[in-house]
């Protein structure tokens, strides 16, 4: 099996997590090439955000393999390990640092040395702050760069915390549900965003907002009771039965 | 670049605390030293070990709010640390007594004389010297917090959870200090202390010099604590406050910045521990009590945590006012000490200096707004 994961960012296979007898993830198995953007939709329960604690190290597995470009076992490592090897993770619910300024929640992301020691004796160089300017003309908080982040509005928040991503330079991309909460316009901008990212880096979206999955017409996943049920276009899946009936049947 | 760090830490605000807690350390010895006793401004000899035990309890309340305030680590037995300190200082003024002791024992101190000590204990060998002495007072302290630190953060033990662990640490550490095979003087603890570097602890210029060294003292781990907390590692620790997790996913191993921070802090307390012994002039196991360090919790939710000035400005104020209660209306001191503590919580949640603060920033931004009304946004603003 193991070759197969090999050329492959990330290789998921026969995965299993039970949680008090739920079994959360049952025999998922995804395989997501370098450089591919991929969206994950599933109804409620359907294992999505169990699936993100899995790769990202919260969760460990209770059997199956979880390799990262092809080497790397990540269920050996743990969320702070896993996230200096290159997978950056943007939370369902938007998780900014609410005391500190748009400013200080990008440098607190951006690439740098992770020790307390490192950090302590830590000067913000030029090309850090060149970064961090960067960084907030793509997420348009330019001018809200010294606000806390606690005053920025929720769609403001989500931005915030796809720039601390983009900060962290990851190689993969876990974004659970950007759109949440959006209007439509920033629904369109957001989508614009993920695709723009997804030219230099791997992505992998969970949404429920089908026109937004549309949006960023992509290969399709769709999870159901914790395994995949069909993978293919947007169009292919939503005509597959199988998928209907989990959609609609019930 | 440790020189730069330092200098990161100083800004106008913190130079004027440092210059007023320099000051102090100046002129409340000068006033107990050169103004003769019938003098309304002479510092009389018991208000010198008040003031200075004030000061060593803002040292401690410092110390406490730099993981509690800082960091969100609730300790409920920082005063373990605080205890442990004084002990390695009280070690050294018990073998500066010599043989002036009851028993005159050139060696042993009385109790171990009463209590049938036929040689002194390993753990009693080098606090003859000061610079042993002075380096267990932050050893000893950090040493315990590391391995504490170490199992409890690693095992991501956090909140409530955290906080009865360490009350469970201090109160073991009680019952470990009551027992006369410790070897430290079981519940009588070291006392009847003769000389500290060779001067007599009682003497009005020793007052004078170990008051001016807490201030110093207390200076010294106020900047210390700013640096810290201006540095991107500070940024980190409000990170961890604020959304632990959140800062596990963007590659900071939290149980290290916990566990910097948890050793820096009781070292600090340890500091605090050892300068409090000389000037009150005896430590037993009741430092231990887990009721010193909720006190010590009081005086930083007062003060305000989560500011540097809080910590300080609550130890004395609390304490000024337990002195005053307490020789006024004794009976009263524990309700006014709950009544302070249920105001503080229900109006007063950022403290005396948070709410002074938000004050000040509130009312020069209603300042700006009325010199430069707010001009309309270039930017659509996304909908809330």
């Amino acid at each position: 099996m193991k070759e197969i994961a090999e050329g492959s960012l990330l290789y998921l296979d026969n995965v299993h997590r039970a949680f008090d007898g739920f079994k959360a993830i049952n025999g998922l198995s995804l395989v997501l090439a370098p450089g591919e953007m991929r969206a994950i939709i599933g109804p409620n329960g359907a294992g999505k955000t169990t699936m993100m604690d899995i790769i990202t190290g919260k969760t460990k597995p209770d059997t199956g393999d979880v390799i990262f470009e092809g080497k790397v076992d990540l269920t050996r490592h743990d969320e702070a390990e896993i996230a200096n090897m290159g997978i950056g993770r943007k939370f369902q619910k938007p998780t900014v640092f609410e005391s500190h300024t748009v400013a200080d929640n990008l440098e607190l992301a951006l690439r740098a040395r992770r020790g307390p020691f490192a950090t302590l004796l830590h000067q913000t160089t030029k090309a850090e702050f060149d970064r961090i300017d960067e960084i907030l003309e793509t997420i348009r908080l330019t001018a809200r760069r010294d606000w806390l982040a606690a005053n920025l509005s929720h769609g403001q928040k989500q931005w915030l915390e796809i720039g601390m991503l983009l900060a962290q330079e990851p190689r993969l991309l876990l974004v659970d549900e950007p759109v949440a909460g959006m209007t439509d316009d920033e629904t369109a901008e957001t989508a614009a965003l993920l695709r723009r990212i997804a030219k230099t880096q791997s992505v992998v979206v969970v949404e429920h907002d089908m026109t937004f999955v549309r949006e960023l017409g992509v290969k399709v996943t769709v999870l159901h009771e914790g395994s995949v049920l069909a993978e293919g276009s947007l169009d292919a899946v939503s005509s597959n039965p199988k998928v209907i009936e989990v959609y609609l049947g019930r | 670049m440790i020189t730069q760090f330092l200098l990161g830490g100083l800004d106008r605000r913190v130079n004027v605390v440092l210059a007023l807690i320099l000051a102090v350390a100046v002129v409340v010895p000068v006033l107990h030293l050169a103004l003769p006793p019938d003098n309304p401004f002479h510092v009389p000899n018991y208000a010198m070990a008040l003031f200075g035990k004030y000061l060593c309890y803002a040292l401690l309340a410092l110390s406490l709010d730099l993981v509690w305030g800082y960091c969100g680590i609730l300790s409920l037995g920082h005063g373990a640390f605080f205890a442990l300190g004084g002990y390695a200082m009280g070690m050294y003024l018990m073998r500066q007594i010599g043989p002036r002791g009851v028993y005159g024992d050139p060696i042993l101190p009385d109790f171990m004389v009463f209590l049938n000590y036929k040689e002194l204990p390993w753990f009693w060998y080098g606090f003859d010297m000061f610079w042993f002495a002075a380096l267990m007072v932050v050893l000893v302290p950090g040493a315990l917090a590391f391995v504490f630190g170490w199992f409890a953060f690693r095992s991501r033990v956090t909140g409530v959870y955290l906080s009865i662990i360490t009350q469970a640490m201090t109160y073991a550490l009680l019952l470990a200090f009551f027992r006369n095979d410790m070897g430290l003087g079981g519940n009588n603890g070291l006392t009847d202390f003769k000389d500290i570097l060779g001067f007599p602890v009682q003497a009005p210029g020793t007052r004078a010099a170990l008051f001016a060294a807490t201030a110093l003292a207390l200076a010294l781990c106020f900047w210390i604590c700013s640096a810290v907390t201006r540095s991107k590692l500070g940024k980190v620790l409000v990170a961890v406050r604020d959304a632990e997790s959140r800062t596990r996913f963007i590659g900071y191993r939290v149980e290290n910045y916990k566990l910097f921070v948890w050793v820096l802090s009781a070292m600090m307390a340890g500091v605090a521990g050892a300068l409090y012994v000389p000037q009150i002039g005896i430590i037993n196991p009741s430092e231990f009590d887990p009721a010193n360090s909720i006190e010590a919790v009081i005086w930083v939710a007062v003060g305000g945590r989560g500011t540097l000035l809080g910590p300080i400005v609550g130890a004395i104020l609390v304490n000024f006012g337990k002195t005053w209660f307490t020789s006024a209306l004794p009976e009263l001191w524990l309700f006014a000490l709950g009544a302070l503590f249920v105001v503080v919580t229900l109006f007063l949640p950022k403290g005396v200096v948070g709410t002074v603060r938000q004050f000040w920033r509130e009312r020069s931004e209603r300042k700006a707004v009325a010199v430069a009304p707010i001009k309309p946004n270039p930017e659509p603003e996304p909908a809330e």
